[in-house]
């Protein structure tokens, strides 16, 4: 089983297809080492541009890039390309609908030990915000590299979250796996509760998944890559086959993948859905692991939550 | 073109600016019309465009960083027959495309959509990196406020541009000294503009921005600049053309009312008559 980072995976991508997309070009802001731009920097030295310290002007610099038919990707953590120039993506990328790929490295709290300050768990629901933007928050390698190959595919404005840590891959050993923007992927059936994850809570996800097994409990998993369109029809069968489900996201529980859950859900096939991720709270410093426990964002943690969706399913009691 | 086309197109401009304006019963006249003369001469003279083929990819484009200054813009545009000036009427209209701040899909001619200040001087300096990746000769053109220089981006934009030696950017400073607040000078001070671009490593070039001749070779300094950006810092009136919003922060963004807009017609419609018969 392969372990990689997601922005690890991403870097290699970017480089192995800037063969085959000439029109893409790559920007950074003073972290190429670290969002994993560096092989492409290497590869093509003429389509990559360090743009120094200065996220709003680089995502700028990316709008006009766009206007003259080149393909950018824009590249920091998360915390800075979706946050401190979240109006630039709105006014230059998004309004105008020009085809730039914005991409936040280190999302979550698994950034660890730096903090608060760069720990973005807003960035699903602040881009989200922003109309017609495609979010994206891929789970392991494999999934990555496909959805690197799908943005450069798709012609508009796009969000993409990478994680820091190094993860297992989850979506290589299932069957009939395919992958397609807007469209969520079924990774383990299960008919007592749905768990909807995102990113790199996919890979607890699943372990809540066989924890519960063992337990009795059939837990059907969904790795919902795409937070963004949101993938209708597999969220209303959910509910309808499992009456409850649980969203997980390494981000605040407000306006990300659990509040495009929920807006599916309550207009299409209510049943009780529970928001699993930060509760409304900054990070704080920590190796990163610890700092995923102490926010409860760990598959016995998911597996807690999942068994409460299950009671809450059976209503009141009388 | 002759100075005397040039000065009867740009009163002409301004009066369909005057009359977007009040038909809309809001929009920017003070910052429109100091950069109206600049405007006019860019585009009937120093750009190569054709209203014909808006997207030619081997045009020289235009960003309009000052965003609200559509009244300058769209007349600009009209005038220079990318659309008929019978759309202008259709300005900040909900039955309409031709939005209050400068946007790209609907308005012929328009080559990048702004509004939000400081961010029209990065997109030109991407199309301007990407005329240099292409090898195209195309040049890039921005128009900027003095106050918009108060945004950080502007100065990140700096740094870029000259980063990448981008002699195919030229930028151009509206300086009227005012804005929404009141004086520059007083909100916030941006100058000495000359001395800080000149340190982020532009060239520098200064002309009067209602002198057609002094714009002229402004521009002509600007496309034999090598190796650098240039900036034109051009010496304007906020409001010019119209005697009671001349050097007046208070018609930044104010509708006239029917008397004010009846005074200011008059006097934008005797200039045109004085330059229709010279």
């Amino acid at each position: 089983m392969e372990k990689i980072a997601t922005r690890a995976a991403y870097g290699q991508a970017l480089a192995e297809l800037g063969e085959q997309y000439p029109d893409l070009v790559v920007l950074d802001a003073d972290l190429s080492g670290s969002t994993m731009t560096k092989a492409f920097a290497e590869k093509f030295p003429q389509r990559f541009f360090d743009m120094g310290i200065a996220e709003a002007n680089m995502t700028g610099v990316a709008a006009g890039l766009a206007a003259c038919g080149k393909m950018p990707f824009v590249n920091s953590f998360a915390m800075f390309s979706a946050g401190r120039a979240w109006e630039q993506v709105r006014n230059s990328i998004a309004y105008p609908r020009l085809n730039v790929k914005v991409i936040g490295s280190h999302g979550g709290l698994s950034v660890g030990e730096d903090g608060a300050t760069h720990q973005c768990i807003e960035d699903y629901a602040i881009m989200r915000a922003i109309p017609g933007m495609v979010v994206l928050s891929p789970c392991d390698g494999p999934e990555m590299r496909l959805a690197v190959k799908a943005l450069l595919d798709y012609e508009g404005p796009a969000y993409m979250r990478l994680g820091r840590l190094a993860v297992e891959s989850v979506t290589d050993e299932v069957e009939g796996y395919r992958f397609e923007l807007g469209k969520g992927v079924q990774l383990r059936p299960g008919t007592d509760v749905t768990v909807v994850a995102t990113g790199m809570m996919v890979q607890e996800a699943v372990k809540a998944s066989d924890l519960l097994k063992a337990e009795g409990l059939s837990v059907r998993v969904i790795d919902m890559h795409t937070i963004k369109p949101i993938d209708k029809d597999i969220l209303v069968q959910a509910a309808a086959e499992t009456g409850a489900i649980v969203t997980v996201e390494e981000a605040n529980v407000l306006g990300g993948l659990g509040g495009a859950v929920c807006e599916v859900v309550s207009q299409h096939h209510p049943v009780p859905v529970i928001r699993h991720g930060v509760k409304d709270e900054f990070g704080r410093s920590g190796e990163a692991k610890a700092v995923l426990a102490a926010y409860g964002l760990t598959a016995q943690d998911i597996a807690r939550t999942a068994r409460h969706a299950v009671e809450k399913k059976k209503g009141p009691k009388a | 073109m002759d100075n005397h086309t040039l000065a009867l197109t740009a009163a002409r401009a301004r009066l369909l600016g005057l009359e977007m304006v009040y038909g809309a019963a809001s929009g920017h006249l003070g910052g429109s019309f100091s950069a109206m003369d600049v405007l006019t001469l860019l585009y009937q003279e120093e750009m190569r465009v054709d209203p014909a083929a808006p997207r030619d990819p081997g045009r020289d484009r235009f960003v309009l960083s000052k965003g609200h200054c559509t009244p300058a813009l769209y007349p600009t545009l009209a005038l220079r027959g990318f659309f008929p000036v019978e759309e202008l009427g259709q300005f900040r209209s909900i039955d309409g495309h031709m939005s209050g701040h400068a946007e790209m899909h609907h308005v012929k001619g328009v080559d990048m959509s702004t509004g939000s200040l400081g961010q029209g001087i990065s997109a030109a300096v991407g199309m301007a990196l990407a005329g240099k990746l292409d090898g195209k000769d195309y040049r890039v053109y921005a128009l900027l406020g003095d106050g918009e220089l108060e945004e950080g981006q502007v100065w990140e934009a700096a740094m870029a541009a000259a980063k990448y030696e981008l002699d195919n950017l030229c930028a151009v400073v509206d300086v009227n000294g005012l804005q929404i607040d009141g004086k520059t000078s007083d909100v916030m001070p941006t100058e000495p503009l000359d001395r800080k671009f000149e340190s982020f490593g532009w060239h520098v070039v200064k002309c009067g921005g209602h002198d057609f001749d002094s714009i002229r070779a402004a521009f002509a300094q600007a496309r034999a600049n090598q190796g650098a950006p240039t900036v034109i810092l051009a010496a304007t009136v906020k409001g010019k053309g119209v005697s009671f919003m001349e050097n007046n922060a208070g018609w930044h963004g104010k509708a006239p009312n029917a008397e004010q807009y009846q005074q200011a017609r008059a006097e934008l419609e005797a200039r045109i008559g004085e330059l229709e018969v010279q």
